[in-house]
């Protein structure tokens, strides 16, 4: 009994934390129409940096810096929004399909990078012994993993809150506005390139944030968890969940990565060890299939987007 | 060293070319970056190995590591790709389409499509290396100090046959001119009374049989593996792009370009971030001249 709830309790985290994914991609695509493709390049970003700087310290690292755990989150997020902007600053007046396939050559150099400096990434064997918030205090597995679950809680509730807020202020209005018709609105004095930028960066940022978050829960880092499967992952997350609601990106999250999840379980109790790779092959073809069939059956997905952009809007 | 990375990058930037081709003709006639190109190639490579097995590869026939088994697999795995891209049209990107779906939504299907289709082939074969052919062969020397397989120059004539027929079929035959003028501008292919289904039917056949070649040479040299394809997803883009799109010179000429820039790298940068090398060169066409070489400013 405890052995299945420790797995909904470890279920939930990562949930959560492809949820922060969701959301930053909600920004991006949900609200701005910015195909970003590269998604896990800039999980990496976040994920790496937090682990360069609070990592225990090794002689053989650059980083390693065992600096605490917040710098390290602060950290991550900065990075992962400088990168975002340098990356936007380049590739962001392009039209629709070509960012998608910049975003995703950044992401296949970034998973390059990660693989080959191996003085500051740890190459293939990645990085480990990366401390965990208050591990010391929560001492056994399944009282870390609760409280690690609280903590991802309050995260995705102010990143929720923010981004209601800020997407129904006027700033929301016009990533909309840009989304819909970029000529009318910057016919009406608004920068299209600049709200872009900020979108994008913002959005970027958050999935920056996923990364550190996912890699002080789980305590090491390598390159092979930063595939490009898991952008199509939060894609499917959003696609399904209901792109351009925030709500339906969450939803989105617990809905893909329970399928991903149950399959898995299924494929490694019906398929022998002999045969994984066709087991986890299996899985991929299922996000592939829920990413096609939404898109022509329910293209709003589980929950759209409200058609009512502003409570002024009925006046 | 120069010599050999020139003659390495030749035979990479003529498989890329035959992939970029495809690449270059969807994103001008059906107007969208078709990310399941590269998986063409893959299923390519793999329904020739199908035909290979039952086949077996041939008796080699001189110095070449095979016999007329090889190229009727790959004749065999052209047609069937063909056939393979326009069921995929037929099953998803023809509702989207008529649905008046976004292009980028078309562009999500197709990343789906690709992850259905690779992991289809992993299903089927794993993730082990297969090969056509188990014949060892020895390189001949072309110049001092530049060598290449028989086989390797067996896949750079073809290709150049390939490449001009291809240029004669799209300059004189009436499908050839149809898909021409739909690439200009479909309103006005349209009103020509063309037919636009036929047009779009042709290209996805046209595009799968070139991406298979490219699949089975990638595939001869030396081995298949089911990320064959997807491997090679950016250098498509990245030639079809430099060349400018619904280009077949731009496509070939592109594909060259990729091509050599991946093999020269490797002089000046750690060979581990050769595959980063396409990015490059796209991210240069697109900051620089984003209509591509032969491309024409929108």
């Amino acid at each position: 009994m405890t052995g299945i709830f420790s797995y909904l309790v470890f279920f939930a985290c990562i949930v959560l934390i492809f949820g922060v994914l969701a959301l930053g991609l909600n920004l991006q695509w949900g609200f701005t129409g910015l195909f970003n493709a590269g998604i896990v390049g800039f999980y990496a970003i976040g994920a790496y940096t937090h682990a360069i700087l609070t990592a225990a310290p090794q002689p053989q690292y650059l980083g390693n810096l065992g600096l605490p755990w917040i710098v390290g989150i602060l950290a991550a997020m900065a990075a992962t929004a400088l990168a975002a902007w340098v990356i936007a600053l380049l590739t962001i007046r392009l039209r629709g399909d070509y960012l998608a396939i910049a975003t995703f050559g950044i992401a296949v150099s970034i998973q390059l990078v990660a693989l080959n400096w191996e003085a500051l990434t740890g190459g293939s064997q990645g990085l480990s012994r990366i401390p965990k918030p208050l591990s010391g205090v929560f001492d056994t597995p399944l009282a870390f993993n609760l409280w690690f679950l609280f903590l991802l809680a309050v995260i995705v509730g102010g990143i929720y809150v923010a981004l209601e807020r800020i997407l129904r202020a006027p700033w929301g209005r016009v990533l909309r506005a840009i989304r819909e018709d970029e000529t009318a609105a910057v016919a009406l004095g608004k920068s299209a390139r600049r709200f872009r930028l900020e979108a994008f960066v913002l959005g970027s940022m958050l999935m920056g944030l996923a990364g550190a978050l996912y890699v002080s829960f789980i305590g090491f880092v390598s390159p092979f968890d930063f595939l490009p499967i898991v952008t199509f992952q939060v894609w499917a997350m959003l696609i399904a969940g209901g792109s351009g609601n925030n709500r339906g990106a969450l939803i989105g999250a617990l809905v893909v990565w329970g399928i991903w999840s149950a399959s898995g379980i299924a494929v490694t109790k019906v398929v022998p060890p002999s045969h994984a790779a066709q087991g986890a092959a299996v899985q991929v073809i299922l996000i592939g299939l829920l990413l096609i069939l939404v898109l022509l059956y329910r293209p709003r997905g589980l929950a759209g987007e409200a058609a009512v952009v502003s409570r002024h809007a009925a006046d | 060293m120069i010599g050999q990375a020139i003659a390495d990058g030749i035979l990479t930037g003529a498989i890329i070319a035959l992939g970029a081709i495809g690449v270059s003709f969807t994103l001008q006639i059906m107007r969208f970056a078709n990310f399941a190109h590269s998986e063409l190639l893959t299923w390519g490579a793999y329904l020739a190995l199908v035909f290979v097995g039952f086949a077996g590869p041939g008796t080699p026939t001189g110095p070449l590591s095979f016999g007329w088994q090889l190229i009727a697999a790959a004749l065999f795995a052209a047609v069937l790709t063909g056939v393979v891209a326009w069921i995929v049209d037929s099953l998803v990107f023809r509702n989207l389409r008529r649905r008046g779906a976004h292009p980028l939504t078309m562009v999500f299907a197709a990343f789906g499509a690709a992850l259905v289709m690779r992991n289809v082939v992993v299903l089927f074969w794993g993730h082990d290396s297969h090969f056509y052919t188990r014949e060892l062969q020895i390189g001949v020397e072309l110049l001092p100090g530049v060598r290449m397989l028989p086989d390797q120059i067996f896949i750079l004539g073809l290709t150049l046959v390939v490449v001009v027929s291809l240029h004669l079929f799209l300059t004189y035959s009436r499908t050839g001119m149809a898909m021409r003028a739909m690439a200009e501008s479909p309103q006005l292919a349209q009103v020509c009374g063309i037919e636009v289904d036929a047009v779009m039917r042709w290209t996805w056949i046209l595009s799968g049989a070139l991406a298979a070649l490219a699949g089975v040479f990638a595939g001869l040299t030396p081995q298949l593996h089911p990320e064959i394809g997807f491997n090679l997803l950016l250098a498509l883009f990245a030639a079809a792009i430099l060349g400018g799109t619904g280009s077949l010179a731009g496509a070939v000429i592109g594909g060259l370009v990729v091509g050599l820039a991946e093999n020269l790298s490797v002089l000046f940068i750690s060979a581990g971030y050769k595959t980063a090398m396409p990015f490059l060169v796209l991210l240069a066409v697109l900051l620089v001249r984003p209509q591509g070489l032969f491309g024409e400013k929108q």
